[in-house]
């Protein structure tokens, strides 16, 4: 028994801790050369389910809509307490906006069945948007409450809980099914558990310490593989048209990096002379 | 459906009170439509608001489709987004713009879903210009920019062939213009199809925190640093604040410390500031910091590395140390007060 939950996660590149690496001559950044990470998030909004799973029971599955690539997040998943996860991955998925997401992983929750709790991370930092999840509960018909900041009580009819607005919070209550964005304040994400790691790694012996780095790190997790299942655009019945760049009404015009044109400044000595006088001139034109 | 092609924007009221950025967002929504030749309307939901509603007319709104119904006195995310799709279909506006609130971001993304039209998240500047796909060209597309990549890109999204096109707008960040209250809405009430199967949440309490500045409409602003940390530095930084009448404004690293509360954060995770004149004190000017303070009229950097970029977006540059710096400045401004 328990809660039937889904969490979405996202396989992004890490915007947030740019290093020289991925920082080109001129000064913008290359994008290609960041590392991919689990967005951040989602972390919490995987946490967030494996608490209230702790509290009344449940099951987790993970779903992630990319490219192959993207079976990494999943095995984080895994390792971190998720029960099944799904990747969703289709050449005619490529260039999806929010709305071509949204759909796809409708049709991708239409084909789990039943479930009683979506979580999605309230953004993803590549793009910012914080579109899929609330798109997500339209396309499905039911309710969300977004950027949650705390579940007070959960059970497994309803839930209540506080979510941030622009000035304070507010505590709400709802019905499942129901889908939650949650944010970074809402939990502090556990790390990979060890047990689990070792489980699905198929390492039987005792390790520890720098040993356990090393078999985290390096050992065979090919069994893995048979835990991820993996559905295409037929598999889950979305069109080509609805998906992908297709069904994208959004299109990028022009992307140009942020590079920074040297101002005309005027350079004020540091000197008693040189700031009396730009003080007095501000004094002058009336602007303090 | 109105002959007149139309600019509509959401109207965001809370406890009856018209939210600053709907204002900020008629002003722009007069701007695009001018290019349009369209009018600006406006879409209200709430109870006992008429009044407050035909006094955007001194912003430029010609029209507000006002959904009265008790029940959507506060905010909640079905039945706002179902009301609102509801008057977009009747109405066909071209536009429609939400501002980039909590509100309008639980909101608009369900409205886009139920719509299948495009929605751009956080835009921070507008445009109607050409764009060009596939050998067709769309002579008035609306052109929408926004800061991806953790600010590192700027990019132009278009949606031409959808209809309606939207955005969210961060707060902030439209000017606004003087009102003129010899103009007045015209205030249309529409019929709530609402059944009461439609409010799927209940709101139990609602907390608000005073803000203990308000940055936004500050004409001056003094701004504190990583480099004015230290309690003697950051005491100078104050002072001239209060000398000179501004409000006092801190990066992050200052408000992550806990020496200013977060009203006080200017920048990406912060409030977005254009005032008349702002002085950057012992600030690097990282990208989080300049989005939301580059559009302030005059700024003033101080700082002891000539080097930092904060340089490349000043308009006043003072190289040098803070303690040294800023008691000259508060002596110069004595001296003719
Ligand atoms: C997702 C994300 C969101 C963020 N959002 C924001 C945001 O909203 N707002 C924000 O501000 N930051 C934000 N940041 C942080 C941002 O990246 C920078 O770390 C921050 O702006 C740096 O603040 P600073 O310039 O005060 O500090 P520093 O970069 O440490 O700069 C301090 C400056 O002070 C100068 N200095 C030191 N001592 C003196 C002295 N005695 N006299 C004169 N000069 C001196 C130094 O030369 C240096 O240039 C965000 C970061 C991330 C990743
Ligand atoms: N491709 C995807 N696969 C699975 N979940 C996604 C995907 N894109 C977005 N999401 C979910 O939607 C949230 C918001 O994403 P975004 O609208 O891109 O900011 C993310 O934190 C994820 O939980």
């Amino acid at each position: 028994m328990g809660l039937k939950m889904i969490v979405m996660v996202k396989q992004v590149p890490d915007t947030h801790n740019i290093t020289g690496e991925a920082m080109k001559a001129d000064g913008t950044v290359n994008r290609a050369r960041l590392p991919a990470i689990i967005n951040p998030e989602d972390l919490n909004a995987l946490e967030e389910a494996i608490r209230i799973k702790e509290r009344i029971g449940g099951h987790i599955t993970a779903i992630t809509m990319g490219p192959q690539k993207a079976v990494q997040v999943l095995k984080e998943c895994l390792y971190r307490g998720a029960d099944d996860v799904i990747l969703i991955s289709d050449r005619k998925f490529a260039g999806a906006d929010t709305l071509a997401t949204a759909y796809t992983l409708k049709f991708a929750v239409d084909k789990i069945g039943s479930f009683d709790l979506i979580l999605c991370g309230r953004q993803a930092i590549d793009g910012d948007t914080a579109q899929v999840g609330p798109q997500v509960a339209e396309k499905l018909g039911i309710n969300q409450i977004t950027s949650l900041l705390e579940v007070v009580e959960i059970d497994e009819e309803e839930i209540t809980a506080k979510h941030a607005i622009t000035d304070g919070y507010e505590l709400v209550k709802s019905k499942m099914p129901l889908l939650l964005t949650v944010t970074s304040e809402a939990n502090e994400p556990r790390s990979p558990s060890a047990k689990l790691v070792m489980a699905y790694k198929n390492i039987d012996q005792e390790v520890n310490g720098d040993s356990y780095e090393e078999a985290y790190m390096q050992a065979d997790d090919s069994s893995l593989i048979d835990r991820i299942t993996e559905w295409n655009a037929d598999s889950i019945g979305v069109d080509s048209t609805i998906c992908g760049l297709q069904g994208s009404p959004t299109k990028v015009k022009k992307i140009e990096n942020v590079v920074l044109a040297v101002n005309d400044i005027q350079q004020i000595p540091a000197t008693e002379a040189g700031i009396t006088d730009l003080m007095h001139e501000l004094m002058d034109d009336h602007i303090i | 459906m109105s002959d007149k092609k139309q600019v509509m924007v959401f109207i965001e009221q809370s406890e009856k009170k018209i939210g600053a950025v709907s204002l900020e967002l008629i002003c722009e929504a007069g701007r695009l439509a001018k290019k349009l030749s369209a009018e600006v309307v406006g879409v209200a939901l709430g109870y006992g608001i008429g009044e407050e509603l035909a006094a955007l007319g001194h912003y430029g709104c010609k029209t507000v489709y006002y959904v009265e119904d008790e029940r959507l006195s506060h905010f909640t995310s079905n039945p706002y987004a179902k009301s609102v799709v509801s008057i977009i279909r009747k109405q066909q506006p071209e536009i429609v713009l939400f501002g980039a609130t909590t509100t309008g971001r639980d909101m608009a993304p369900r409205i886009a879903s139920a719509l299948k039209c495009g929605l751009t998240a956080d835009c921070t500047e507008l445009q109607i210009g050409e764009y060009k796909s596939k050998g067709e060209l769309f002579e008035n597309a609306f052109l929408q920019m926004r800061p991806a990549f953790g600010g590192n890109i700027m990019a132009t999204i278009v949606s031409p062939e959808s209809f309606p096109s939207m955005a969210t707008v961060r707060p902030g960040v439209m000017q606004l213009d003087t009102p003129d209250a010899s103009r007045t809405a015209e205030v249309l009430v529409e019929e709530s199809d609402l059944s009461d199967e439609d409010f799927l949440t209940e709101v139990i309490e609602v907390v608000r925190r005073e803000k203990t500045v308000n940055l936004s409409v500050a004409q001056i602003i003094v701004a504190a640093g990583a480099g004015a940390a230290d309690p003697e530095t950051l005491a100078l930084v104050r002072k001239l604040a209060v000398t000179i009448g501004a409000e006092l404004a801190a990066s992050r690293p200052l408000v992550d410390a806990g020496l200013l509360s977060h009203d006080h954060q200017v920048g990406q995770t912060g409030t977005t500031v254009r005032p008349n004149l702002y002085i950057a004190c012992g600030i690097s000017g990282q990208i989080q910091h300049r989005a939301g303070m580059v559009e302030s009229q005059r700024i003033i950097a101080i700082n002891s590395d000539p080097d930092a970029p904060i340089f490349r977006i000043a308009h006043y540059g003072i190289v040098g140390d803070l303690n040294a710096v800023i008691p000259k400045m508060i002596a110069a401004y004595k001296e003719k007060a």
